[in-house]
């Protein structure tokens, strides 16, 4: 049967044929949903690990026991589980084990662009590339086998363009791969590396990339397609579409495995070529290595070493270099379409981090902010962030600035997902060493910008299992902060009280501002549109400081000040009441009934 | 049958610009094409552009289509139908929605939004293959605008065959069956009313 599936779908589909079992994953794009692809197949288990570093040590648990397993993240979820990596690596494995990395060239969601490939190298371990959807799922099975093969985890790499682009698939079967052993492996000269052992195992490691290279020759998906042999072109993943689709008559080594690589196979195609080009994106990876084989390679001279290649990216880089004429260039039209307004994303109608940052703004207090739906606290009017780096980076931000001397009172944002991630630590780090760091933990009860994954504070598993509900609250207590209160979210004078109390304080204080995301199905059901009366209005634009979708300037201009009026888009409003609340003439409330 | 047709289409998140391409890649493969599709859709659910291209062709390779080598255009709003009018073919096949969907930066930034004759002419200037439909006051009308996806599939699938791009391989059937089993059941003959509403519009019941 053939199907189209996304190369995230296809991802997951490969694990399941694989025989995989468990898998563990922390949501972020361009990976989720090959998570929750895999979490629907039958027969397995799938979960949201409350961070990446997590979702690899349960991964290596499972593989250690004797079960195919996998854990997935975005490219800078790495970063989070680099140390469990690297220990895996290692001890090496019972049964297959996959870190899945889904880089995003061009940042379409992302802080960075970092190349994860080169993590393989770092980490000794083979690095699987897929080029569309069917390769997603054939070199998934082949990376299990790999895995158990040479006993090594195996790092597979996507791209957004991979992962969100969707081609055929013929589906295969499931095969079925219960524990290899009853009892899990006592075998401490393997798994337990302490100094002792981990000298006897790096020799090991270093003789299984010898042999994995030596693999990397015969291995099906490093292919070479002779064609034409004035120019040879060495690519791996999505790029080796752009090179067939803007050199087809060219001769392509077509790399599925770019580390460790096979160097007699690459020395024949060069020998084959008149010209050799390596084409890949971001960083010259794989250029690099040829290079330091002695042969002459050009890449990152022709083509962009930043952000994500395309086929027009890649052509013009060519005709540039004299690889391609002129008359390769496909004109595009040219026209003066004119100033068009621009979609910058915004909190949501109803979002319910909207009015902590119209107090931060009020406040004019520096703001250490977070990944998640609230780093959109720095759009305009709101303009209440000044730093946000990575995953739980803000609260320790704060505590840095605060302990350098600054003596503005320093705050952190950060959401419930988050919270759990990477924010814990941080938050016991500020009640240890005492700073007066503010942290608002906004509780909208679900992963939001990832497209409302559970955690810990959700009730209910990847799998849709009930599960415990754990409160925020306690945990920041029990952690030692003093100073805690919980508030509705959309009680905007309540939230500043709170602030400026905690303020006057120089003692760490934590507030949380608890409403479900604005979009979860049950916050829909209580959606009712607001209207201005526009009698009351004066036009005074309080509510416009709150950067709400819903709010309009209308056209009737308040007779007095000659200013706009406010008007509320009824099919956008949830009635969420904060512009109600910041109003000062009541002109907000409930819409009559016509 | 066409050696390839590249489609792009165009929307703002929330107006099931997603499911028009999973209908249209799903189409294409029906009607025996290799298909590839690639979605950009980060920012989506909160009021961003999407694009999706969808290529059909007897062999595909890159999911992502050049700038001036979209062969067929669905715009599902104004501003966005001018925003990536650049990358057509010029001559190619184009289906806009006469729907304004006004950002943030126009309700309460005072930016500008183009008015209608600024449309017209750049896509006249670009090709005269345009169809314009209203298809957001179809949709409310039949009493629901969701399905204003439908009814410019509608007007697309009615273009295409007007074109002589496709025939007998894909028949208006198909494109409803891709519809109705990716929608709730309650809403299957919905989008078949639309998607019949879109056809009638470029003059094919």
């Amino acid at each position: 049967m053939i199907r189209i599936l996304s190369g995230n779908e296809a991802a997951a589909r490969g694990a399941w044929e694989a025989g995989a079992a468990v898998a563990s994953a922390y949501p972020g794009t361009p990976s989720t949903e090959i998570l929750e692809e895999f979490a629907r197949l039958p027969g397995v288990y799938a979960e949201w690990a409350t961070n990446e570093k997590v979702a690899v040590d349960v991964a290596i648990g499972a593989a250690y026991a004797g079960r195919r397993a996998f854990a997935s993240m975005k490219h800078v979820g790495l970063n989070v589980a680099a140390d469990a990596f690297m220990y895996a690596s290692m001890t090496g494995i019972e049964a297959g084990l996959v870190i899945i990395t889904a880089d995003d060239p061009g940042m379409h969601s992302s802080q960075n662009e970092q190349d994860n490939r080169t993590f393989a190298k770092f980490a000794r371990v083979p690095c699987l590339e897929p080029a569309d959807s069917q390769e997603a799922k054939d070199l998934m099975i082949a990376a299990f086998d790999l895995s158990e093969q040479f006993d090594t985890p195996v790092l597979y790499r996507m791209t957004t363009r991979i992962c969100h682009s969707s081609s055929p698939v013929k589906l295969g079967n499931r095969i079925e791969r219960p524990l290899k052993q009853e009892r899990f492996p006592r075998h401490p000269a393997k798994y337990v590396m302490v100094p002792a052992h981990a000298r006897v195992r790096h020799p090991l490691i270093e003789e299984r990339v010898r042999k994995l290279a030596e693999f990397a020759e015969t291995f099906p998906w490093n292919r070479i397609e002779l064609r034409e042999t004035h120019l040879g072109i060495i690519t791996a993943g999505v790029a080796y579409q752009y090179a067939r689709e803007v050199f087809p008559h060219a001769s392509v080594l077509k790399l599925g495995m770019t580390w460790p690589l096979p160097e007699p196979l690459i020395r024949r195609f060069a020998a084959s070529v008149e010209r050799l080009i390596v084409l890949e994106e971001l960083d010259p990876f794989i250029e690099e290595a040829v290079r330091l084989m002695g042969i002459a390679a050009e890449g990152k001279s022709i083509f962009p070493r930043i952000g994500e290649l395309d086929p027009r990216s890649v052509r013009e880089a060519a005709i540039a270099a004299g690889l391609l004429p002129a008359s390769a260039r496909v004109p595009a039209p040219q026209v003066d379409v004119g100033p068009l307004p621009v979609r910058p994303p915004v909190l949501c109608p109803g979002c319910p981090h909207r009015s902590t940052f119209y107090v931060l703004n009020k406040l004019k207090v520096p703001v250490m902010g977070d990944i998640g739906c609230y780093s959109l606290g720095l759009t305009p009017p709101l303009s209440a962030m000044h730093t946000i780096g990575c995953m739980g980076a803000g609260i320790s931000v704060a505590h840095g600035a605060a302990k350098a001397g600054n003596r503005e009172r320093q705050v952190a944002v950060i959401g419930d997902s988050t919270f759990f991630h990477t924010g814990l630590p941080a938050l016991l780090n500020v009640v240890y060493n005492q700073s007066p760091v503010i942290t608002i933990i906004m509780d909208n009860r679900v992963t939001g910008m990832t497209g409302h994954q559970d955690n810990p504070g959700t009730g209910r598993t990847a799998q849709g299992k009930a599960a415990p509900v754990v409160e925020i609250e306690p945990i920041v207590r029990a952690l030692g902060v003093q100073h805690v209160k919980t508030i509705a979210a959309y009680d905007v004078a309540e939230i500043e009280r709170t602030l400026k109390e905690f303020m006057r304080l120089d003692q760490p204080a934590v507030l949380i501002t608890r409403e479900p995301c604005a979009l979860l199905p049950e916050a829909r059901e209580r959606w009712h549109a607001l209207e201005v009366a526009s009698d009351k209005c004066n036009g005074c634009g309080l509510c416009f400081r709150l950067g709400c979708p819903a709010i309009l300037k209308s056209d009737e201009l308040d007779e007095r000040y000659r200013r706009p009026k406010a008007l509320i888009d009824g099919t956008l409003c949830t009635g969420c009441g904060v512009c109600a609340e910041v109003c000062p003439r009541e002109a907000i409330g409930e819409a009559t009934e016509q | 049958m066409r050696e390839t047709i590249n489609f792009l289409l165009a929307g703002v998140g929330g107006q099931g610009t997603i499911l028009a391409s999973n209908v249209l890649a799903n189409v294409g493969l029906a009607a025996g094409y290799q298909v590839k599709q690639a979605e950009v859709h980060g920012m989506s659910q909160r009021g961003g552009s999407v694009i999706s291209h969808v290529r059909w062709g007897r062999a595909i390779h890159s999911p992502l289509i050049a700038a001036g080598e979209v062969d067929a255009y669905l715009a599902f709003e104004k501003a966005e139908a001018l925003r990536h009018l650049n990358q057509l073919r010029p001559g190619a096949l184009a289906v806009i929605n006469l729907r304004a969907i006004k950002p943030v930066t126009v309700t309460s930034g005072g930016e500008p939004y183009p008015d209608d004759d600024r449309l017209f002419a750049a896509v006249a200037q670009v090709t005269d293959r345009a169809v314009y439909v209203d298809a957001g006051a179809i949709a409310l009308g039949l009493g629901n605008v969701r399905v204003e996806n439908a009814v410019l599939l509608g007007a697309l699938s009615a273009l295409m065959e007007r074109e002589g791009w496709i025939g007998s391989e894909i028949l208006p059937d198909e494109w409803i069956v891709q519809i109705t089993q990716r929608v709730p059941a309650k809403y299957a003959a919905l989008n078949r009313q639309a998607f019949e509403a879109g056809r009638w519009e470029v003059g094919r019941a």
